[in-house]
């Protein structure tokens, strides 16, 4: 059968099971909006093509499915790197389609052209630039497939306007062959028994897991890991969800922000398991002393990730859910060894570093702590709810305050740290999961980055609700000039604010505000009842600080505790 | 930590982008590039390319896994401590005054080089060696004065088993 370019982009994306795209309207790309709107998939037009490429990655954190977005050639395609930078750092599976100049025009400075593969290339996972339309089957289905298997990541999609018109014959079968590209999912079973080994010599074992345990669905297997060897557990801030914040072995998080009994356990383990982490400078501070008296054990899909950042005794290749169900079975199997004899003084030690120094906060009843806002959200929304975040003091007090017990339920860009992510992350959050209360933890600073998108959220009746840190600051670059540069505050005082609630009331939401600690419960009981969108501005201390901090590339057991 | 010589030969998808790709990826992570050299293989759409980089051994890895994990990257071989042949070719352009003349076809004799341009003041010599005979060859010709030179950096084969 003959089809445009335009009707076979929309048949992959149907074949591939595509509900919902994020996308904005332009030139290069009005041929293929012209059939996408014959389809039974949903469009929500965004307001900035950055909230249409943060949405879908919050749709396909949400949801596990990739994130779609669609935009036209020049600014379009250009706004939308940031997002797929951020996406890029967290390994976000993503097909982001960007509409392209006429092919007869490509190179001639073009109206609204820009090479937008070659800006994209350190920062997609692969893209693609289709020259003709019987490319674009096959193209688009190896993009789904790229983005989906291995270690996720954005595939960017480039389609010149001639190419979506120009028809060709539909291949329904056309296979995906890449013979560059076989990701390995199957660890090495000999590295295995060597974990298993060190495991039960350990005296002093740690767990620490990342991103890639979200990202493989690994977290039943994660957690029964840890239960039947008893070994506390730690992760990154990208973790966080993958073990139950609930469970007695859980420490918190580590790092920079990390809580004082899981640096602590980092600087004294003698055996590190680390799965589907990355180790980044903000979780292991100085390398050369992190976790300097363990073993490491590495597991991880990517081999670029293992031995990047720290030396490892045992390294292990293969997909998180695949590697530690394979463990689980092997301590099963063993029926002799008792794998938490061994270290019950260790788990004695973390427990006395848990009541040693707690996350905590004075709470007056003269002005609100941050800190009592999240964990009164904990509270009111049962810890179920799924929350995205901006980029700085409130990411830091959300991933400290609100204790995660499931994974899919934070969505935060820890990589690139993206101020302006979690408004759009949260709106496509909320289209992945309807029926789920999704709200975003903001600073008065990032919320304004992408704020124009409440009219995203109003417009498609994806009512998500906001909670606004309002501190008058940009927040954690204030608190690093008052702790490292002699209180100079470098323009980081943002004294001049808009209303929020009147911005939410122009935008056709509710607009809440709390200036005193009695009124927060009331306000988040009101925002969290109303159907509709809501932002809910709390004047908070101006001067608050996230603690505990480890000063950038000190050891991680060195910490600023108040 | 020490910095060594290596060699890394692959062969890759010959499409529009993928030298731009591996290029990109050396600048990106602040690898260096000694030489480079590509061309397609007899393979229809696979071509090789040969990087000259000095790198030390944790980065020598992290280069290799970083050139595997692009797409477009078929396989990646470091040929530096295996059973390889390497060479490089080098146009040498010399000044040949009268008294130097003689000299310089001596030479030429010796390492076993052509002359493939001639004119009054000048010779064009065309060499192939590995890097220790090209190097000899350009100390030997220095003092004569080496007016210009081309390289077209090294190109590396494994040996097959005898």
């Amino acid at each position: 059968m003959e089809m445009t370019g335009a009707q076979i982009l929309m048949a992959v994306l149907k074949e591939q099971g595509v509900e919902t795209i994020f996308g904005f309207p332009g030139g290069a790309v009005i041929d293929i909006y012209d059939e996408l709107v014959k389809t039974d998939i949903r469009h929500i037009l965004v307001r900035h093509e950055q909230g249409a490429v943060h949405a879908a990655d919050g749709y396909a954190r949400a949801s596990g499915r990739p994130g779609v977005c669609l935009v036209t050639s020049g600014p379009g395609a250009t706004n939308t790197v940031t997002g797929i930078a951020t996406a890029y750092m967290d390994s976000i599976p993503m097909v982001v389609i960007t509409g392209q100049v006429p092919t007869h025009l490509i190179g001639n400075d073009a109206f609204q052209e820009v090479d937008i593969t070659g800006i994209t290339r350190p920062c997609t996972k692969h893209n693609y630039l289709v020259k003709s339309v019987d490319d674009l089957a096959r193209v688009m289905r190896e993009a789904f497939y790229i983005a989906n298997t291995g270690r996720p990541g954005p595939v960017l999609v480039d389609i010149p306007k001639d190419v979506a018109n120009a028809r060709t014959r539909w291949d329904k079968n056309a296979q995906v062959r890449i013979k560059s590209y076989q990701p390995n999912y199957k660890p090495n079973m000999k590295q295995l028994k060597k974990v298993i080994g060190l495991l039960k010599k350990a005296k002093r074992p740690l767990i620490f897991g990342g991103g890639g345990l979200i990202l493989s669905n690994a977290s039943e297997a994660f957690t029964e890991f840890a239960r039947q060897t008893r070994t506390p557990v730690t992760t990154s801030l990208m973790g966080l969800g993958a073990f139950p914040g609930s469970d007695p072995l859980w420490l918190g998080m580590i790092g920079m922000h990390g809580t004082y009994r899981a640096n602590m356990s980092a600087g004294n383990c003698d055996l590190m398991i680390a799965i589907g982490v990355r180790f980044d400078d903000r979780v292991t501070g100085k390398t050369d002393t992190f976790a300097g008296k363990a073993k490491i054990v590495h597991i991880d899909i990517d081999p670029t990730s293992i031995r990047k950042n720290v030396q490892v005794a045992v390294p292990v290749v293969g997909d998180c859910r695949e590697s530690l169900e394979r463990l689980n079975a092997l301590i099963a199997e063993d029926t002799i060894s008792d794998f938490a004899e061994n270290h019950n003084e260790w788990l004695d030690q973390v427990e006395e570093w848990k009541n040693q120094f707690r996350l905590a906060y004075d709470q007056d009843t003269e002005t609100i702590k941050p800190q009592f806002v999240i964990e009164k959200l904990f509270e009111l929304t049962k810890g179920r709810a799924i929350i995205t975040t901006e980029v700085g003091q409130n990411q830091m007090w959300a991933a400290q305050f609100y204790h995660f017990d499931g994974p899919r339920q934070f969505l935060t860009s820890g990589g690139l740290g993206t101020m302006g992510f979690g408004l759009p992350a949260a709106i496509g959050a909320k289209a992945a999961c309807p029926d789920r209360e999704v709200v975003d933890i903001a600073g008065d600073g990032s919320i304004q980055m992408n704020i124009q998108e409440m009219a995203t959220a109003v417009q498609s009746c994806l009512p998500v609700k906001i909670v606004i840190l309002n501190n008058g600051y940009l927040g954690m670059v204030r608190q690093w000039q008052e702790l490292f540069y002699d209180r100079r505050y470098a323009c980081t005082l943002m004294d001049h604010q808009p209303d929020f609630v009147k911005l939410a009331e122009a935008y056709g939401a509710l607009g809440l505000r709390a200036t005193r600690p009695d009124e927060v419960e009331a306000v988040l009981k009101e925002g969290l009842a109303s159907e509709g969108t809501v932002i809910m501005d709390f004047v908070v201390e101006k001067e608050e600080s996230v603690y505990p901090m480890v000063p950038a590339g000190a050891n991680i057991t060195e910490m600023l505790l108040v | 930590m020490k910095e060594d010589k290596h060699v890394i030969t692959m062969l890759v998808d010959n499409e529009p982008g993928v030298l731009a790709r591996v290029v990109g990826l050396f600048g990106g992570r602040g690898f260096n590039i000694e030489s480079l050299c590509v061309a397609e293989t007899v393979t229809h759409g696979v071509s090789r390319i040969t990087i000259v980089t000095k790198a030390n051994p944790p980065v020598v890895e992290q280069i290799e896994k970083q050139l595997n994990k692009l797409i477009n990257v078929i396989k990646v071989r470091d040929l530096t401590h295996e059973d390889a042949v390497q060479r490089e070719m080098v146009l040498i352009c010399v000044k040949a005054s009268p008294e130097f003349r003689a000299e310089i076809l001596r030479i030429v004799d010796i390492f076993r080089c052509k002359v493939v341009d001639v004119g009054l003041e000048h010779f064009i010599i065309e060499v192939t060696g590995d890097e220790g005979k090209l190097t000899a060859l350009l100390n030997l010709l220095k003092p004569m004065g080496i007016k210009k030179i081309a390289r077209t950096g090294a190109i590396a084969l494994m040996r097959e088993p005898k």
